[in-house]
């Protein structure tokens, strides 16, 4: 469904991706790691279409489609979904408002009706049960005082909602306890399905352990420097990232 | 002595003054700046319904022009241009008025010669000629109806296309409506219905001729001619209005409105309307404006005035559409408004709430005079501004009883090339012991071409009373546009919802119907303002 070639893109004139290659199948779990600054961030907000970053070399497609010129809205309603690594507040906004605007997009995208207001809430509570979030986030604005645990299952929950057919979650385990971190792995895995792909962007292997990826690629510097199966997160984590540089040739 | 207990001096010295003790150390203040934060409101499950109302309307909403800017080709009688003693005359004579508003208007325009224009408020406003305006103007065979058939079918168009129902026997939602088109009330509904139970609604000169003991007593009482530059102009040649009085212990059984559009070309609208809830009353009272678009500028110079006695409470709302000028600042209307309340008896109640989205300038600061003990005051407002617009608008609370309240929630959202500003006072006088205010005002700016300023001012004269003042300014974060675009919310939907859910305190006051006119017209005024 994702096809990524020699992509290359940059922030202010300053490259960060300095041409990536992947190519993700429909019902596969890839892991992109990576040490701080190798461009993991830069990846997942050049694929959702953040403006912020140029992209100055390379393709992607997306089910047939050059994902590039889409706006941001369009992938979103096509079907691709970034789990934030800091996930916005929006002041004012209550997250039910703010999910049946989303939501009503996503179908009106798909030449559906919007959902009714009973409808709607019916949703909502299914998906908060499946994904393990507490009802009272919902009543509140979008993300505003949540813990950084709340905002990282409340991403989740939007997940949830939204049945992306590729979702991007970018260090989604950072700053979650380890019962949080279950909760959130248990929440990706519920919704896994045949058709739909996640690229999970993470830092440590423990993640892994509970979403179990198909591949692994090591982002390092702008370019993918090893790819794959889910061994090479086992052997990161014993080794570290100094044997990545090591293999490179680099102290 | 005036009437009210308190000289006309008094009154005069409730101007913004210098006194301003920010950090006075006897006084309890507390300041907190720049603190940014928005109120979570909670959203039951139920209010959905009214949500997907709204947000069906800004759906439909697509056009971004003015679209009350048609001009109704309609005959008009008016009287010559410019001002003079003649001419204040002449007005009161076409009205048939008696001596003592004769009187009244005189004195107002004697007092006004010898006044100059305000200038200290946050505006650039050029020069009004005021011997170019018709100050008098009436659609042709207005002067009275009997029955609504008898309304010129022309007429009764312009306010079906304002969405102002007329025709009683249409009008569901049971809002009584007075509409004043130019110089003179059109139509009051309801009438009779309403005075069933003693209340009187009907146009000022209806009134002036028929409760003359209520207007010689309130008229002016709370306003008085001489206030202000326009409230005295006002009162010289002041057209047509609303008045309203609810009797002893009478809830008043549905919304009171009145809707003014200024129609005929080069003139300006000078409305005066009064509210008196007597003892243990109620009302709720609506104002809306429209104008046609032109390309010169129309001044509307109005004054309100509320009389609450003992426990009684009234809630004023207004929508204000005047027409803002376009998107290069040419045309609109200049909005200078009086507006005062003044809780007479213990335990009452007044409460503004205003959504200003049109004029090309603003000028405009309902207060209340908290005169009875444990009165309470409120303000909530929602001034926009896109464009070329300047708004400079605000509140006065005036604590003069014991254990008084007064509430502020001022939200401003500055757009395009224009400039916003709050300026508010809150005076504690010696009097008013154990008092309290707490003022909240929040700023939002789209784009880095606008401006947005708070002036707030506190006098506190005794050591028990609290004043709070919090104050926020924030801009729509690109990051937030993203946010919402990633979920596939575009980023004119996503300032929408932004802006909705910013103003949702003060909206959400506002009557139903009401409500969702002023999305709607927050949708239109900030149309074209992302980008």
């Amino acid at each position: 469904m994702l096809t990524i070639k020699n992509l290359k893109a940059g922030i202010n004139g300053k490259e960060i991706l300095k041409g990536i290659d992947i190519f993700v199948k429909e019902g596969e779990v890839h892991a992109i790691m990576g040490p701080n600054g190798s461009g993991k961030s830069t990846l997942a907000a050049v694929l959702a279409g953040r403006e912020l970053f140029k992209v100055t070399e390379g393709e992607v497609s997306y089910f047939g489609k050059n994902l590039l010129e889409m706006k941001p809205e369009n992938r979103a309603r096509a079907g691709i979904f970034l789990g934030f690594q800091y996930p916005i507040e929006i002041p004012g906004v209550s997250m039910v408002n703010f999910m049946r605007a989303a939501v009503n997009e996503h179908r009106k995208f798909r030449g559906l009706n919007p959902l009714s207001s009973s409808d709607f809430l019916k949703l909502m509570r299914e998906k908060k049960e499946l994904v393990e979030i507490d009802s009272k986030l919902t009543n509140r604005s979008v993300n505003e005082g949540f813990s950084g645990g709340e905002k990282k299952k409340n991403e989740i929950f939007q997940m949830a909602m939204l049945e992306p057919k590729l979702a991007i979650l970018d260090e989604t385990d950072s700053g979650l306890d380890i019962d949080a971190l279950r909760v959130v792995a248990n929440g990706v895995n519920k919704l896994k399905t045949k058709e739909n792909s996640t690229i999970v962007i993470t830092h440590y292997q423990r993640l892994l352990d509970y979403i179990v990826p198909d591949f692994v690629h090591v982002l390092y510097k702008g370019r993918i420097v090893k790819s794959a199966g889910k061994e090479l997160a086992f052997e990161l984590e014993e080794k570290g990232y100094d044997w990545i540089k090591k293999e490179l040739g680099e102290e | 002595m005036h009437p009210l207990g308190f000289t006309c001096g008094e009154i005069a010295s409730l101007s913004w003054g210098k006194q301003i003790d920010l950090l006075g150390k006897n006084h309890k203040i507390k300041i907190k700046k720049n603190k940014i934060k928005t109120a979570s409101k909670q959203v039951p499950e139920s209010a959905i319904d009214m949500e997907n109302e709204n947000d069906n309307i800004i759906n439909e909403v697509t056009q971004g022009e003015y679209k009350y800017g048609f001009v109704t080709d309609i005959e008009s009688d008016s009287i010559p241009k410019g001002i003079n003693e003649d001419i204040v005359r002449l007005i009161s004579e076409k009205k048939n008025e008696p001596a003592f508003m004769l009187d009244f208007r005189l004195k107002a325009y004697r007092k006004w010669l010898t006044m100059e224009m305000p200038r200290w408020a946050h505006l650039k406003i050029p020069e009004i000629n005021y011997h170019d305006i018709i100050y008098y103007s009436i659609p042709r065979q207005a002067a009275k109806y009997k029955s609504i058939d008898e309304v010129d079918p022309v007429l009764k168009d312009t306010f079906n296309k304002l969405g102002i129902p007329l025709e009683e026997q249409k009008h569901l939602a049971g809002v009584a409506v007075d509409a004043v088109m130019d110089s003179i009330s059109v139509k009051t509904t309801f009438k009779e219905t309403l005075a069933e139970s003693g209340i009187i609604f009907c146009s000022m000169s209806e009134a002036i001729k028929e409760h003359p003991d209520l207007i010689k007593k309130y008229l002016g009482s709370v306003v008085p001619y001489g206030d202000n530059y326009f409230a005295a102009l006002n009162s010289a040649v002041f057209s047509d209005g609303s008045f309203v009085y609810i009797p002893k212990g009478i809830r008043c059984p549905m919304e009171l409105s009145t809707y003014f559009r200024i129609n005929a070309a080069n003139t300006g609208q000078f409305e005066r309307t009064l509210i008196i809830a007597d003892d243990e009353s109620y009302v709720s009272y609506l104002e809306g404006c429209t104008a046609p678009r032109r390309d010169e500028n129309q001044l509307h110079a109005a004054v309100v005035e509320i009389i609450a006695l003992e426990h009684a409470e009234v809630k004023y709302s207004t929508v204000q559409n005047w027409y803002p000028g376009d998107k290069n600042g040419k045309g609109g209307i200049y909005n200078f408004v009086t507006k005062r309340g003044i809780c007479k008896g213990d335990n009452s109640k007044i409460s503004w709430t205003q959504v200003e989205t049109g004029s090309a300038i603003t000028w405009k600061y309902p207060g209340c005079i908290l005169k009875g003990n444990n009165s309470t005051g409120e303000f909530f407002s929602v001034a926009v501004t896109n464009n070329y617009q300047q708004a400079d608008t605000g509140t006065k609370m005036i604590h003069l009883g014991a254990n008084t309240k007064s509430r502020i929630l001022s939200k401003g959202i500055s757009a395009g090339r224009s400039n916003n500003s709050y300026r508010g006072l809150v005076k504690m006088t010696k009097n008013a012991e154990n008092s309290r205010n707490f003022s909240q005002c929040d700023s939002l700016l789209l784009g880095d071409k606008c401006g947005a300023h708070t002036f707030p001012y506190i006098d506190v004269q005794n050591k028990t009373s609290i004043v709070e003042h919090e104050a926020t300014t924030s801009k729509i974060g690109e990051d937030q546009i993203f946010y919402c675009n990633q979920r596939g919310i575009s980023t004119e939907d996503a300032v929408g919802l932004i802006v909705n859910g910013y103003v949702k305190e003060v909206i959400n006051r506002l009557p139903m119907e009401f409500a969702v006119e002023a999305q709607k017209l927050l949708q239109i005024s900030l149309e074209g303002s992302v980008g």
